[in-house]
């Protein structure tokens, strides 16, 4: 392979390895730091991505409107959370499969809605920075996907820096660490994971935008990133916002350089190996504990 | 009466079948006798339920206008309907659900190559008629003398054939082939493979990509290194958007004269729309445009009621690929159903093997594998698109028949050409 062609496929890999950290990094904190097996991740990345695509028939950039949205999601995780305590926490009926069929009916329910609100159809958005790239000499870089590496990069700098920052950041990790050892110091563990739950799923609002920035989605498109985002969450070790971002840009690197150089079919099955490499030699992941 | 039923995993057909539930329409609870009942699966939702949803509409307004026409010997029909979900591992319980339990009388198979080749070990076990529904030589292993297929492909060979006939046109030396990883991509890529030394085309790329791809770009940078004349493309919708945007950002270089092929996806209204300009250039397999050369009798009088449908139905609201052809499905049905007045699957399937068929689409005659004897897809030209504009398409002139001359409407163009002058 060309040393050209190696550059530009590791500088795009890079970004779309920040594309695949943006829509993990909820799952990060829903499943790595509070255990909650939140299957439907995916699907509120795709509701996200139809509420960027609903705003933007008014008009609203497809990255403001995650952002409007950010504070929607975030009380609808904060209620979600709730219910699933109240079903499955409380009784103590949250382990195993019962959580996780919780989970799949609400990823069912969310995307049942978007057919009977929008139809099957694919759709898009319009922005000044799709369909378009900027030239790096020889080299043509699209700028949606700039835009997907920088918001990965706010989004899993911002969490990292919150949750070792602030007392609720701390408390968020507290959680997953020791749960009694927290509600021993004065901290009401439901609420913290709860507040928790409710950013893993306001994220879903800024990363659905990207979901629809990068690509035409339709309502039954999260169910192709179920495999891809858990196995960026497990090779960042479980919680890590910086591991998530860097498992990701792994991911990405090792899919674009075997897409450029073996061929198409075996992206999957380098990126997946890798996953079982990494789990190998490191069983916490990459940046786990 | 249309009866939506739930599928196998049922839970996304469940809350779709709401509103179309109901009872017999008046006119044809006025015949006499038990309905006959026609039992299918169609994708609803998943990647191919935008196509699903505007063939479900089609066969609807023929079953309407059957039963308002007094019926099939003179009893009512039923269409008897599940969603698919998109999901080939799903066929197989469905159609055997159909036969055993719902006891349909005859069968249409699912929307696409994907989902009816599972099916088809089932149907020839049980020695049933089939009416194929847009499935790329799903009947070449099986060889089951009761399927007939609606879609005017021929074999793979035919349907890519009037392709490189244009690539020889342009005077094109090399070819890049890039294709899904699923069943129909790989049928039609597989015979673009065996046809590139007859048209004197040296393959300088040929991959196949997994369905789950996210990004196009580093495929289309390795394609572009390649430099080809031709670039053969086999997708399904979401991967045809994905590609065509990428190949507008990162370009596929002055050399391509030919870019298309097989990209299922660049026929449906919502993507047309929203790629708009990039398509411009594009080379593509259609079955039906509105060209002066496609104006079978009853094919736009069709497609006004289908619009007029369709935009209450929430269903693609051009409805040119599958729709006339899934209403000539109900036609090919009622016309050997009506000549023969029997309901037996052997007597049907010699009728239409032996018989001319009359359609909205055009008179069909079949080939002994079950595929039309005269082949009739056209590959079209997108010229001078513009952005943001569905209504354009409605006209002739945007999708230009360049191939083949029986129904040409236009030369074809360079596609660097037409890209330059975007």
């Amino acid at each position: 392979m060309p040393l050209e062609l190696l550059v530009e496929a590791i500088l795009a890999g890079v970004l779309l390895g920040g594309f695949y950290a943006a829509v993990s990094v909820g799952l990060s904190v829903a499943f790595g730091l509070i255990d909650v097996p939140h299957i439907a991740h995916p699907a509120f990345l795709v509701l996200g991505a139809f509420g960027a695509y609903l705003l933007g028939g008014y008009g609203i950039d497809p990255l403001l409107a995650g952002v409007l949205l950010t504070p929607v999601f975030f009380l609808a995780g904060l209620a979600l959370y709730r219910f699933y305590h109240a079903v499955f926490e409380r009784r103590g009926s949250d382990a195993g499969l019962r959580g996780l069929a919780f989970f799949f009916g609400v990823a069912f329910i969310v995307e049942v809605a978007l057919i009977l609100a929008f139809g099957v159809d694919q759709r898009m958005v319009e922005a000044p920075y799709i369909g378009r790239s900027i030239a790096l000499g020889e080299m043509r870089v699209p700028i949606r996907m700039l835009v997907a590496f920088g918001v990965a990069l706010l989004l899993t700098g911002g969490l990292a820096v919150y949750l070792s920052r602030t007392f609720t950041g701390r408390a968020i990790k507290a959680v997953a660490q020791d749960q009694t050892a927290l509600a021993l110091m004065g901290a009401d563990p439901v609420r913290i994971k709860q507040w928790a739950f409710g950013i893993a799923t306001g994220t879903c609002a800024l990363s659905g935008a990207l979901l629809i920035i990068i690509g035409p989605v339709e309502p039954g498109l999260g169910r192709l990133y179920i495999g891809r985002t858990f196995c960026v969450v497990v090779l960042a070790g479980l919680g890590s916002m910086p591991g998530t971002l860097t498992a990701g840009v792994i991911l990405g690197v090792a899919e674009s350089v075997v897409l450029t150089s073996l061929g198409a079919s075996w992206a999957p099955a380098v990126a997946f190996g890798l996953l079982l490499l990494v789990l190998a030699v490191r069983p916490t992941g990459l940046f786990g504990r | 009466m249309n009866e939506l039923r739930r599928g196998l995993l049922g839970r996304g057909a469940a809350l779709l079948c709401l509103p179309v539930l109901g009872a017999l329409p008046a006119a044809a609870r006025a015949q006499g006798g038990k309905p006959i009942r026609i039992g299918l699966s169609i994708a609803q939702t998943g990647p191919l339920g935008a196509a699903g949803k505007s063939g479900l509409l089609a066969l609807q307004i023929w079953r309407d206008d059957v039963n308002a026409a007094g019926g099939l010997l003179g009893r009512p029909v039923e269409l008897v309907v599940y969603d698919d979900q998109s999901n080939a591992a799903l066929t197989p319980g469905i159609y055997t659900k159909l036969l055993d339990v719902d006891k349909v009388d005859l069968l249409i198979a699912p929307y696409s190559t994907n989902l009816t080749a599972p099916l088809m070990p089932l149907v020839k076990q049980r020695d049933r008629l089939l009416i194929g529904n847009f499935a790329l030589d799903a009947n070449a292993q099986i060889r089951h003398d009761k399927y007939f297929n609606i879609q005017p492909w021929g074999s793979p060979r035919e349907a890519c054939a009037p392709f490189f006939m244009l690539a020889r046109k342009l005077g094109a030396k090399s070819a890049a082939i890039l294709a899904a990883d699923a069943e129909y991509a790989q049928n039609i890529a597989g015979a673009a493979r065996a046809l590139l030394p007859e048209y004197g085309l040296q393959s300088v790329y040929d991959q196949n990509y997994p369905p789950n791809t996210v990004d196009f770009s580093s495929i289309v940078r390795t394609i572009r290194a390649k430099k080809p004349d031709v670039v053969f493309v086999a997708s399904y919708p979401a991967d045809s958007t994905a590609i065509m945007r990428s190949v507008s950002e990162i370009g596929i270089g002055d050399s391509v004269k030919l870019f298309g092929g097989g990209m299922v996806g660049l026929q449906y209204a919502t993507l047309l729309e929203s790629l708009g300009s990039m398509l411009n250039g594009v080379v593509n397999y259609h079955t039906w445009v509105p060209e002066k050369s496609m104006d079978f009798p009853g094919v736009r009088e069709f497609v006004v009621r289908y619009q007029a449908r369709a935009k209450q139905a929430n269903v693609d609201p051009l409805g040119f690929y599958v729709p006339p052809f899934d209403y000539a499905i109900g036609q090919l049905l009622a016309q050997a159903v009506a000549a023969t007045k029997s309901l037996d699957h052997a007597v049907l399937a010699t009728y239409i093997r032996d018989n001319e068929i009359k359609t909205i689409v055009g008179g069909i005659r079949y080939a002994p594998g079950g595929e039309w004897l005269a082949p009739r897809i056209v590959y079209v030209q997108f010229q001078g698109i513009a952005d943001k504009n569905l209504d354009q398409f409605r006209s002739p002139g945007k999708q230009v028949i360049v191939a083949p001359d029986a129904f040409k409407t236009g030369e074809v163009r360079p596609f660097s050409q037409l890209r330059q002058s975007n």
